[in-house]
């Protein structure tokens, strides 16, 4: 047998530079090439706090950005740290986005998917891509990445807030209803919370469009090993099959909408 | 094709892989994908009688050489076991299925022992390689004759069923820690675990891992667990899953001919994925074939017969 050459263990890297995106969510810069495609992750270790999936936000070649926002421990502590800050860095792991040169997208994102999407609709419209993205929130204050999208050529940006402070008023998959009614887009990507994602699909299928989405599910190893990120009934890894997969897969999970586990593996319904 | 399929405590196994505890192994769903790729059969991660929340992360790193541990055996408790994962496990039992089960102190044991019990595993898996609160060095049962007898006297109480020990490699003589638990009625062993181990990020000057010290799994430690088979296989006679480093059918064939009867795979999903079990299995039978052997019964312990 031939071992490939396996090592996961952790660059560490400074942090070269942070930018304030809402009053919850910072993007972080490191210089490294990472080599990451839109959709995929890396483990972030925090030195003496924790170690966490986190999404590529975007990735050149040169430099890579994370989005992060504040919900625990891990992403406060994260919050807290300086620009030369030290933290460990694995990957880029799991699948990523697939798409044609030229071919019609309709993005769609809810609070920190802004930045995966917003990586996807950077690389899509190189290639010639036109690009549907649309992005919700509870309300205008956490909207994420609304200028660099407006600033990409070839995107119409569509919005809605819960609120109506920004937008349209009401859930984004309404937008999305009404766009891919046109029946001009070719393929849906998402990135948010679970419950929307499948609401999303449930939107593509009615107008017969394929879709896929970033799955988030609780991540120790994010190689393959422990098994926490495992889904009913399949039982196969988000970690690896994922975290993008296709809704035809999803949607006949029992578990999609419908539940999460914690790290000790215990459910938990949304 | 070679007869791959071995009896062990009484207990039919299609083929002798089974998945160690802890890999791959916190829901029913997992388990029974680990048997669709070609696993003869499971154990599930380490029991305890309440959920237990593990370590912070880091708690693995991996090397081509090999792969390093601390999740501080993270679980549901025997709750979720009781009401998830074996029912939905046992509702279309597709191989047999170990219990692996985890305590701090002996009436715990005496406990958890009697919970796995009624869960319906075929055989039930102690662990006794986890710090106990008991002793006042908090040194794992396992770690002396006189731990390790405590603990399988109490189990042997509370249950019928076949009943095997987990016993750790970080001792200077495991054939004595084996012929203890003998003594007390174990039906046979698992081993090994995992050996202490601690790796440090020479940038960060600190252990990666958040536990600081780990347990060292994978390739390099596969000599270990062949002699620690071979040593409690010529000591006891009992039948042994061997585990520690088994990433191919010839090292399966190896640690077969120390003594080992079924053998335990966790690394190898690391190196090889989880279609690494049907894998290892056909390389098992090519081997075989070549070898002239027909039933892996023909190989058990030949090593140590010489
Ligand atoms: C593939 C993937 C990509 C992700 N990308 C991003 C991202 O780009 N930006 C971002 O802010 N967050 C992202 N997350 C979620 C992020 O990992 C969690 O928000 C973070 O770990 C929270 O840790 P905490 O200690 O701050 O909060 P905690 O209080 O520990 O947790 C808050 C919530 O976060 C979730 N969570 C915690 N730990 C994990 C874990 N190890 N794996 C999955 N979910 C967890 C749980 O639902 C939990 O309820 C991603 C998760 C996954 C699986
Ligand atoms: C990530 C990981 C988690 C583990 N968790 C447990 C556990 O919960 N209980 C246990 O008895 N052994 C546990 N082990 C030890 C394995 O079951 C096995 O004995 C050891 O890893 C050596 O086999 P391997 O080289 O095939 O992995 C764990 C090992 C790893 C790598």
């Amino acid at each position: 047998m031939n071992i490939e050459k396996f090592d996961s263990r952790f660059e560490i890297l400074p942090i070269k530079e942070i930018i304030d995106e809402n009053p919850t969510t910072k993007t972080f810069v490191f210089e490294y090439p990472l080599g990451g495609k839109p959709g995929q992750f890396i483990m972030m270790w925090i030195p003496g706090v924790d170690e966490k999936p986190m999404s590529v936000a975007f990735d050149d070649g040169k430099e890579f950005w994370v989005t992060v926002c504040k919900v625990g421990p891990a992403s406060e502590a994260l919050h807290l740290m300086k620009v030369g800050d030290l933290v460990g860095v694995r990957g880029p792991l799991g699948t990523h986005y697939n798409w044609g040169n030229g071919d019609h997208l309709a993005l769609v994102a809810g609070g920190y998917g802004a930045a995966p999407m917003y990586f996807v609709a950077r690389e899509a419209v190189k290639r010639g891509c036109k690009v549907e993205f649309f992005i919700g929130a509870r309300s205008k204050d956490l909207l994420l990445y609304v200028d660099k999208i407006s600033k990409l050529e070839g995107v119409n940006l569509h919005i809605s807030t819960n609120d109506g402070s920004e937008g349209r008023q009401g859930f984004v998959t309404v937008l999305l209803d009404e766009v891919l009614a046109e029946g001009n887009c070719d393929v849906v990507f998402t990135c948010g919370p679970e419950v929307m994602m499948k609401a999303v699909g449930e939107v593509a299928d009615k107008h017969n469009v394929a879709s896929y989405m970033s799955m988030e599910k609780y991540m120790k190893c994010g190689i393959g090993v422990c098994g926490q990120c495992a889904v009913d009934d399949t039982g196969e890894l988000v970690c690896k099959q994922g975290p993008v997969m296709d809704w035809k897969y999803l949607k006949k999970l029992p578990e999609m909408g419908k539940y999460h586990r914690d790290a000790q593996g215990t459910k938990h319904y949304f | 094709m070679a007869n791959l399929s071995v009896t062990f405590c009484g207990v039919t196994f299609e083929n002798p892989t089974v998945l160690a505890s802890g890999i791959l192994g916190v829901t029913a769903s997992s388990l029974k994908n680990v048997v669709r790729n070609g696993a003869g059969g499971v154990t599930t991660k380490s029991i305890w009688l309440e959920e237990h929340p593990g370590h912070k992360n880091p708690t693995m790193i991996g090397t081509e050489h090999f792969f390093l541990n601390a999740v501080g055996l993270s679980d549901g408790g025997i709750k979720k076991a009781k009401e998830e994962t074996f029912p939905e496990y046992l509702a279309d039992k597709p191989a047999p299925i170990i219990g692996n089960v985890i305590a701090k102190s002996l009436s715990d044991f005496e406990k958890i022992v009697a919970e796995m019990d009624a869960c319906g595993p075929d055989i039930i898996e102690v662990n006794i390689s986890c710090p106990n609160v008991d002793d006042k060095y908090g040194k794992p049962f396992s770690c002396s004759v006189g731990g390790a007898s405590d603990v399988t006297r109490i189990v042997r109480s509370a249950t019928k069923k076949p009943l095997i020990i987990k016993l750790t490699p970080n001792v200077p003589n495991i054939a004595e820690i084996a012929e203890a638990c003998a003594k007390e009625g174990a039906d046979g062993f698992c081993l090994i675990n995992t050996v202490a181990g601690m790796v440090i990020d020479t940038k960060l000057r600190m252990p990666v891992l958040t536990n600081k010290s780990g347990g060292v799994s994978g390739p390099a430690i596969k000599p270990v667990a062949v002699k620690a088979t071979y040593d409690v296989f010529k000591a006891t006679g009992l039948p042994i899953i061997g585990t520690g480093g088994i990433m191919t059918g010839e090292d399966a064939i190896e640690i077969m001919m120390a003594g080992a009867r079924l053998v335990g795979m966790g690394t190898m999903v690391y190196y090889r994925d989880v279609a690494g079990f049907a894998e290892v299995v056909k390389e098992m039978d090519i081997w075989c074939e070549k070898n002239g052997v027909k039933n892996l019964e023909e190989i058990i312990g030949v090593a140590v017969k010489k």
